[in-house]
């Protein structure tokens, strides 16, 4: 999908937080076309967090970060299609807003997908997945896992879940799961192919409502 | 970090997590119901989150009579083959070996259904013993809880499948969400008389309590035709919506690539309408020129023996 080097219509850029001050609680968004939003909406709930889900663009505005939960990618894809956020969002990304894609949003925003090199995507993060590399769902399993930032094990959910095959050069591997990278990040953009919302655990919320709110931002003129 | 770690940590494939959470993806999301590849592809196309692979709709199932069965494994392996989206099959009440065979198969879910034909009259699958997830239809919450009791990872209105009539989704997911209500607000003293008397789990019936919902999520199914239908039972609280009979037995009268196109329409209309549901602008826009939906028949017409919804136990 080409993304627009000049958005033609940016959205604002979230307020910067004052030199110094402490994180706030943040703005997030959860896209809600379809698929595992409502665990998201209360994690970040239970962080204390402003929660708002976005289903029209418009709704992108003012939010520090927003995630693309998981669900079915293709049908995702569709959706952000019909709805203009496959250029709202890059744009929001561009304007240093956080994305989080997890499972068929870590699909996304990678920049290519093995075998459907047809089907759309934001391209925000340099990654290659391949999707459903995992097999089908009688091979969706959970399993513990080492998270930077994370002091002990973290229970990952994998459900028919993608594997990352390349990680660009400048991203941050945050854990490997069996040889592979499982979750990626760059600056406020985190790619996650497991399940963090399901795992009743809400670390992995509070390491990317850190980024999104007490990281700078992603260093993208805009 | 694990990747030094040749064992990987506590690996577990089958659990109640990873099954309730795959239902979890498909929320917002419309399942259609399909007989071939070529239906497949325009449901993956229009967006669907996952098909159910069968030999015949519900609406012929009803049409034709007999025995209906577990769909023959090869129309099932041409669908898994076709698209990258899940797959679901349907197995008939109780019979757990068609279970076993649709897992084998590598279908994604099982929807242990009341279309088919029951093959015992007294019990329902032991759904915990699988790997593969189940869907499973219920009329309240007494049935809802029991199912979720033997393993259901998802649960569906069962509605009166095969004639397009949306009534009986409509009451069942009245009965289900007003039961759940009326649960959460129960002194909890009440509790365990109230699952004795809709014979469901007592432990089930404190999680309603405590939560406001089911454990698993709920979707609509049974008689959806229209994008309106399906945003009603959006609106009315469930989380997603299969269509059955719906689409591919609309634009009857059309033939060729003129029907594949109306198809292919309302299956775009009604995933639209169920990702805006609460957005009345966007569902008159979708629910304009569709041609014509089902034919359809009035539930109040069938006699007893013809509902399939009275079937499960």
């Amino acid at each position: 999908m080409p993304v627009p080097e000049e958005p033609s219509n940016p959205l604002p850029r979230p307020p910067a937080l004052p030199a110094g001050a402490p994180a706030g609680p943040g703005r997030v968004g959860v896209l809600a076309l379809q698929g595992a939003f409502r665990e998201h909406r209360l994690a970040f709930e239970r962080l204390g967090a402003e929660v708002r889900e976005v289903r029209k663009p418009g709704q992108l505005d003012g939010l520090d970060g927003v995630v693309i939960p998981g669900g079915e990618s293709t049908t995702m894809a569709k959706l952000m299609a019909a709805y203009g956020f496959d250029r709202a969002l890059p744009a929001f990304h561009a304007a240093g807003g956080g994305v989080w894609g997890t499972c068929a949003g870590a699909i996304a925003v990678a920049t290519e997908i093995d075998g459907y090199p047809d089907q759309p995507r934001l391209a925000l993060l340099d990654l290659a997945v391949a999707r459903n590399a995992y097999g089908r769902q009688v091979a969706s399993f959970e399993a513990d896992l080492d998270v930077r930032g994370i002091a002990g094990p973290f229970r990952g959910v994998f459900i028919r879940a993608p594997r990352i095959l390349r990680v660009g050069d400048g991203l941050e591997t945050l854990s490997v799961y069996d040889g592979d990278p499982v979750a990626v990040a760059a600056g406020r953009t985190v790619a996650s192919v497991f399940h963090p919302e399901l795992s009743g655990d809400d670390r992995f919320h509070a390491l990317v409502l850190a980024r999104w709110i007490g990281t700078p931002q992603n260093g993208v003129d805009s | 970090m694990s990747d030094t770690n040749p064992e990987p940590q506590g690996k577990l494939i089958g659990s109640t997590k990873v099954k309730t959470g795959f239902a979890e993806m498909f929320k917002g999301g419309v399942i259609m119901d399909v007989v071939d590849r070529e239906q497949a592809r325009i449901a993956e196309d229009a967006g669907a989150t996952a098909v159910m692979a069968l030999e015949r709709v519900p609406a012929d199932i009803r049409a034709q009579g007999g025995v209906a069965r577990m769909s023959d494994p090869d129309v099932i392996q041409q669908i898994l083959d076709e698209v990258s989206i899940p797959v679901m099959a349907k197995a008939r009440i109780g019979h757990f070996v068609e279970a076993q065979i649709l897992q084998s198969l590598g279908v994604d879910f099982v929807d242990e259904s009341e279309v088919l034909t029951p093959a015992d009259e007294a019990f329902h699958i032991d759904k915990q013993q699988f790997t593969v997830p189940f869907v499973c239809g219920a009329t309240n919450i007494g049935e809802a809880l029991r199912r979720i009791g033997e393993g259901a990872a998802m649960i569906r209105t069962k509605g009166e499948a095969g004639t397009g009539d949306v009534v009986e989704a409509v009451r069942h997911a009245r009965s289900v969400l007003g039961s759940i209500r009326w649960i959460q607000a129960m002194p909890r003293e009440e509790l365990m008389t109230y699952a004795k008397d809709i014979g469901a789990p007592y432990d089930l019936v404190v999680y309603v309590h405590e939560n406001g919902k089911l454990p698993v999520v709920n979707f609509a199914a049974g008689g959806v035709a229209t994008p309106a239908d399906a945003a009603m039972m959006m609106q009315l609280g469930l989380d997603g919506v299969f269509v059955g009979s719906g689409i591919f037995k609309s634009a009857a009268t059309e033939t060729g690539k003129e029907r594949a196109q109306a198809w292919f329409r309302r299956a775009q209309a009604i995933v639209r309408a169920v990702t805006h549901f609460q957005d009345a602008d966007v569902l008159a826009e979708v629910s304009r020129g569709l041609g014509e939906a089902m034919v359809g028949i009035n539930v109040s017409a069938l006699s007893e023996e013809e509902l399939l919804a009275t079937r499960g136990w």
